[in-house]
C-alpha cells in the first residue's frame, strides 16, 4: 500500500493541473475577477497632477460614466497602451480619467508631455494609497465606472483594439453611452 | 526547400523514436537478440535526423529565411550574426528542437559508453529514453512546428525578444536543458531494473557518474540563470522565486538527494528504493517544469506563449510517462530494505536525513509554485505566495543540512563514533562562534542574517577542510584524494562559499535610488560617484542613453562606468543595461532609471558585498560533480568474474558521496 502513495500524489496534481488547463481556458489569464464589480467606486480624493493644490473626488465624477485609467511613468506596458488609449479609447466619446499611480509627479509629468496625455484629468496616487482601495496590483489597470459611480467593469494589463471591441464597447453600449465611431 | 527537409527529418525521427521503444523492449522482454541489438543502431539513426533537423533551423535563422514563421517572429535584419544562433531557441518552437536534440545526445553517450552491460537492460534503458524522445516529438510536430511556412515570406522579422540579446542567455538554456533532461539517464536506469525485475544494483554503480554530471550541468545552468538576471534585469536581485526559476530548482533539489542516495545504494545496498523513487521525480520534475513553462497554467515573467493544445497534451504525455512509472514502481519496487543493517549513528543516518529535507524542500517549492492554481480550484482566488514564503520555508528546512554537512564525511558507514567527530570538528565550530560574535562587535550594525552567514560559512568550509586534512594523514599515499573524494570535498566547500555569499550580500548591500544632477557627487558606502551625464550611441540595432559614472576613492578615480538604456530598432519595450563593476570582495552596480530636468537623471546605485560568491559557490559544486563524475572507479564495471581479480580498488570504504 505504501508503496501506492506516490502514485495517488501524483494523480492528485494532475487533476490539479488538468484544472488549470481548464480554467485557462475559459477565463484570459489577466482576469482575476475583481469583488469591486457592480459596487460603488471606493471613496477617493486625490491631487490633481497639473494642479496639486486642487483635488478631484468620487463624488465630483458622478453624473457622468468614465474610464479610469491607473497607469505609471516607470511602467513599459503603459507606454505599449499610451497609443491605443489615445487612438482607440479617447476617439469612443468617453470620459478618460489617469491615475498616476506610485509615481513621482515630475517623472509623470515628463512622461505625459512625452508621449502626449489623452485623459480628461489626471489624478496622482504616489504613496499608492488609493490604489490599495481600488486592489491595483500592477499597471496599467482600466476600470469602467458609470454614472451612479458604481464599477460595471475592470480590465487589469493593457486595452488591446481587440478587447476594446469585444468587451468594451459591449459595456458601454448598457450604459446607454453614445459611442461614437469613427 | 530546406525547411521541408527539417520537417521530414522530424518527422523520420519520430518513426525511428516509435522503433526505439517498441521492438527493444518487446526483445528483451521475448529474449530475441536481434530486437534487442536493433535499439544502438536505431538511436544513432534518430540523432542523426535530430541533428539534421536542428542545423536546418539553424540554417533558416542564419540566412534569415522570413518564409519560416518561428524565423521571422524570433529575429530580424539588424539582428547580429552572433545572436542568431541562440536566437534558434529564443521561443517555444526551436526551445523544443533544443531539448530533443540534448535528449539524443545524452541517448548517444548512454548508448556509446554502455557496452560493458548487459544487452537486455541496455535495450530497456534506450527503449525508455526512446520513449520520451517519441512523446517530445510527436508534440512538436502536432502542435509546434518550427518550420510552419509562410507564403509569400516576409519582408523583415519582428525581433528576437531584446532581454535574450546577452551573451549570458546564449549558453544559459542549454547548460539548463542538459541538466534536467540529463535525469532521464537515472530515469530510464531505474524504469530499465524495475521492468526487467534486475534490482541487484550493479548498474548503480554505472547509473551514478551519469547523474553527477546531469547535476552539474544544472548547476551551472541554473548559476547562468542567477547571474543573468542580476546584470540584465537591473533590479541587482539573483534569485526570485519566480514559477519558471523554481520549475528549474526543483529537479536541482531533488537531484541533489539522488546523488546522496545513489552513493548509499551503489556502496552499501541501501535505499534502494529511495533511490528509485528519486530517479523518478528528478525527471518528472523536469517534465513537469516543462509543463509549467509551456502551458501557461502559472503567470511569470519568462513563460513562453501558451496554448491550451499544448498544455493538454503535454499534461497527459506527463501523464503517462510519470502515472506508468509510479504504477511499475508500486508493482515492482523490492519488497523487504536489503542493504547493510546500520545504527542511529552512522553515515546512513545522516544521508536518510539528506534525502527527507532535500525532498521536502522540493515539495515545498512544489506547493509554493502551484499556490495560484491551488486558490483557483478551492474557490478563494487566485492568491500568490511571493518571497516570504519561500525565503522562510527553505530557511527552515536548509539549516539543519548545513550544520549536518561536515558531520557527513566524519561519520563512518554503519557505526560512527560521534566523540570523535566531536573533537575532530571542535576546531571548525570554535572559530565559526568566535569570528560570529567578533564580526558583530566590530560592525555595529551587521544583521543577524550576516552572522549566520560568517558562522554557517565557516562551519561548513573549516569542516570540510579538515577532514580533507584528516583524509590526507590517515589515507594511504596514493589513495587519499580520488577524484570522487575530491568532488566531494569541492562541492561541500562551494555550499560554504554560496552560504557566504547570499548571507552576506542580503544582510550588508547598500541600495539607493537618487537624482543625479551633472558633476555632481554623491556619497555610498565609503566612495564617491560623480554623474557626468548621457550620451546617445548607436549600438548594431539599437540605440542607447549612456551614463558616465566616475567612482571616487578619496580624489583619485577608481574606475569610470557606463550603464545604458537600449531602445531597440524594432521597437520594443527598452533594456536598461546596468554598468557593474565586479570585485571578489564587492560588486558596484549602476543603473540609469530616468531623465529627469536639466540634464539630470534618475540613477540607481548598489553596493553589493560578497555577491560574487553565490555564482562561485555556484562553479564550485559544478567542477565537484565533474570531477566526481569523472572517477575511473565508475567505469570498471560491472565486473564479471575473470575481471573481478584485477579491480581490487573498487571498494573505498571512506569515500564519501
Amino acid at each position: 500500500m505504501t508503496r501506492l502513495i506516490p502514485l495517488l500524489i501524483f494523480i492528485a496534481l494532475v487533476a490539479l493541473l488538468a484544472f488549470g488547463i481548464n480554467w485557462n481556458k475559459h477565463h484570459e489569464m489577466f482576469e482575476v475577477p475583481s469583488p469591486l464589480i457592480d459596487k460603488p467606486a471606493p471613496e477617493f480624493t486625490l491631487p490633481l497632477l497639473y494642479e496639486p493644490e486642487k483635488t478631484l473626488a468620487r463624488k465630483d465624477l458622478l453624473g457622468q460614466p468614465y474610464i479610469l485609467n491607473v497607469f505609471g511613468s516607470w511602467c513599459p506596458t503603459c507606454q505599449d497602451e499610451h497609443p491605443i488609449l489615445t487612438r482607440a479609447v479617447k476617439p469612443l466619446g468617453i470620459k478618460l480619467i489617469g491615475l498616476d499611480w506610485r509615481d513621482d509627479p515630475a517623472d509623470g509629468k515628463r512622461w505625459l508631455a512625452q508621449f502626449g496625455n489623452p485623459y480628461d484629468a489626471v489624478l496622482t496616487d504616489p504613496d499608492g494609497h488609493a490604489g490599495i482601495d481600488f486592489g491595483v496590483y500592477m499597471a496599467p489597470e482600466s476600470f469602467l465606472i458609470d454614472a451612479q459611480g458604481v464599477v460595471r467593469y475592470k480590465r487589469i494589463g493593457m486595452f488591446t483594439p481587440e478587447l476594446i471591441a469585444s468587451e468594451l464597447m459591449p459595456q458601454l453600449k448598457t450604459l446607454g453611452q453614445p459611442v461614437t465611431t469613427k | 526547400m530546406s525547411p521541408e527537409l527539417g520537417q521530414f527529418s522530424l518527422i523520420l525521427a519520430l518513426l525511428l523514436a516509435f522503433v526505439q521503444f517498441t521492438l527493444p523492449i518487446y526483445g528483451a522482454w521475448r529474449g530475441n537478440a536481434t530486437l534487442i541489438g536493433l535499439a544502438r543502431p536505431v538511436v544513432a539513426g534518430q540523432a542523426v535526423f535530430v541533428v539534421l533537423a536542428f542545423a536546418l533551423l539553424t540554417y533558416a535563422f542564419v540566412t534569415q529565411d522570413f518564409s519560416v514563421v518561428y524565423v521571422a517572429q524570433n529575429s530580424n535584419l539588424s539582428l547580429p550574426w552572433y545572436y542568431r544562433f541562440p536566437a534558434v531557441w529564443g521561443a517555444h518552437e526551436g526551445s523544443l528542437l533544443l531539448w530533443i536534440l540534448i535528449l539524443n545526445v545524452w541517448t548517444v553517450a548512454v548508448a556509446t559508453f554502455s557496452r560493458r552491460l548487459p544487452d537486455a537492460l541496455m535495450a530497456r534503458v534506450l527503449g525508455v529514453l526512446g520513449f520520451i524522445s517519441f512523446g517530445f516529438l510527436l508534440f512538436t510536430i502536432a502542435t509546434s512546428n518550427p518550420f510552419l511556412r509562410h507564403l509569400p515570406a516576409l519582408a523583415d522579422g519582428n525581433d528576437l525578444n531584446p532581454i535574450l540579446q546577452d551573451p549570458g542567455l546564449i549558453m544559459h538554456p542549454p547548460m539548463l536543458y542538459t541538466g534536467y533532461v540529463g535525469f532521464s539517464v537515472a530515469f530510464a536506469f531505474a524504469i530499465a531494473a524495475l521492468l526487467g525485475g534486475e534490482l541487484d544494483i550493479a548498474w548503480e554503480r554505472w547509473a551514478r557518474p551519469w547523474t553527477n554530471e546531469a547535476w552539474a550541468f544544472l548547476t551551472l545552468g541554473i548559476s547562468l540563470g542567477s547571474w543573468w538576471a542580476y546584470y540584465v534585469l537591473g533590479w541587482g536581485g539573483w534569485w526570485f522565486w519566480d514559477p519558471v526559476e523554481n520549475a528549474s530548482f526543483m529537479p536541482w533539489l531533488v537531484g541533489t538527494a539522488l546523488i546522496h542516495s545513489q552513493a548509499v545504494t551503489e556502496k552499501r545496498g541501501s535505499f534502494r528504493a529511495w533511490t528509485l523513487l528519486l530517479s523518478i521525480f528528478a525527471f518528472s520534475l523536469s517534465l513537469l517544469g516543462t509543463f509549467l513553462v509551456r502551458s501557461g497554467v502559472l503567470t511569470s515573467v519568462h513563460a513562453f506563449a501558451s496554448d491550451p493544445k499544448r498544455g493538454t497534451f503535454i499534461l497527459m504525455f506527463l501523464g503517462v510517462v510519470v502515472g506508468g512509472s509510479l504504477i511499475i514502481y508500486a508493482l515492482r519496487a523490492p519488497k523487504v530494505a536489503g542493504g547493510k543493517a546500520f545504527k542511529f549513528i552512522s553515515r546512513e543516518t545522516l544521508l536518510l536525513i539528506n534525502n527527507l529535507l532535500f525532498a521536502c524542500a522540493a515539495a515545498m517549492v512544489l506547493l509554493g509554485t502551484l499556490y495560484p492554481l491551488i486558490g483557483d480550484a478551492l474557490g478563494v482566488g487566485r492568491i500568490s505566495v511571493g518571497p516570504p514564503y519561500f525565503g522562510f520555508m527553505f530557511v527552515l528546512l536548509m539549516l539543519p543540512a548545513i550544520c549536518l554537512i561536515p558531520l557527513g564525511p566524519f561519520f563512518r558507514w554503519a557505526m560512527a563514533d560521534w566523540r570523535a567527530t566531536f573533537r575532530a570538528l571542535r576546531p571548525a565550530l570554535i572559530v565559526a562562534i568566535v569570528a560570529a560574535i567578533a564580526a558583530k562587535l566590530m560592525t555595529h550594525d551587521l544583521p543577524l542574517r550576516g552572522v549566520a552567514g560568517v558562522a554557517a560559512s565557516l562551519w561548513v568550509g573549516l569542516g570540510i577542510i579538515l577532514y580533507a586534512l584528516n583524509r590526507w594523514r590517515t589515507a594511504p599515499r596514493g589513495r587519499r584524494f580520488t577524484p570522487e573524494m575530491l568532488g566531494m570535498i569541492l562541492a561541500h566547500f562551494g555550499v560554504s562559499i554560496f552560504l557566504a555569499g547570499v548571507l552576506i550580500t542580503e544582510a550588508t548591500s547598500i541600495e539607493r535610488d537618487l537624482r543625479a544632477a551633472p558633476n555632481e557627487v554623491v556619497e555610498i558606502g565609503g566612495l564617491g560617484f560623480r554623474f557626468q551625464g548621457v550620451q546617445r550611441t548607436q549600438g548594431p540595432n539599437y540605440i542607447a542613453d549612456e551614463g558616465t559614472i566616475d567612482v571616487l576613492e578619496g580624489d583619485t578615480v577608481l574606475t569610470t562606468m557606463h550603464p545604458q538604456k537600449r531602445a531597440y530598432s524594432s521597437g520594443s519595450a527598452p533594456q536598461t543595461i546596468s554598468a557593474i563593476r565586479p570585485g571578489l570582495f564587492s560588486d558596484l552596480y549602476v543603473a540609469l532609471g530616468e531623465p529627469l530636468d536639466n540634464g539630470a537623471w534618475s540613477v540607481r546605485i548598489y553596493v553589493k558585498p560578497f555577491v560574487r560568491w553565490i555564482w562561485l559557490g555556484g562553479l564550485c559544486m559544478m567542477f565537484g560533480g565533474f570531477i566526481a563524475a569523472s572517477d575511473r572507479r565508475f567505469r570498471v564495471l560491472p565486473a564479471r568474474a575473470d575481471e573481478r581479480a584485477v579491480v581490487p580498488a573498487t571498494s573505498v570504504p571512506q569515500a564519501a558521496t
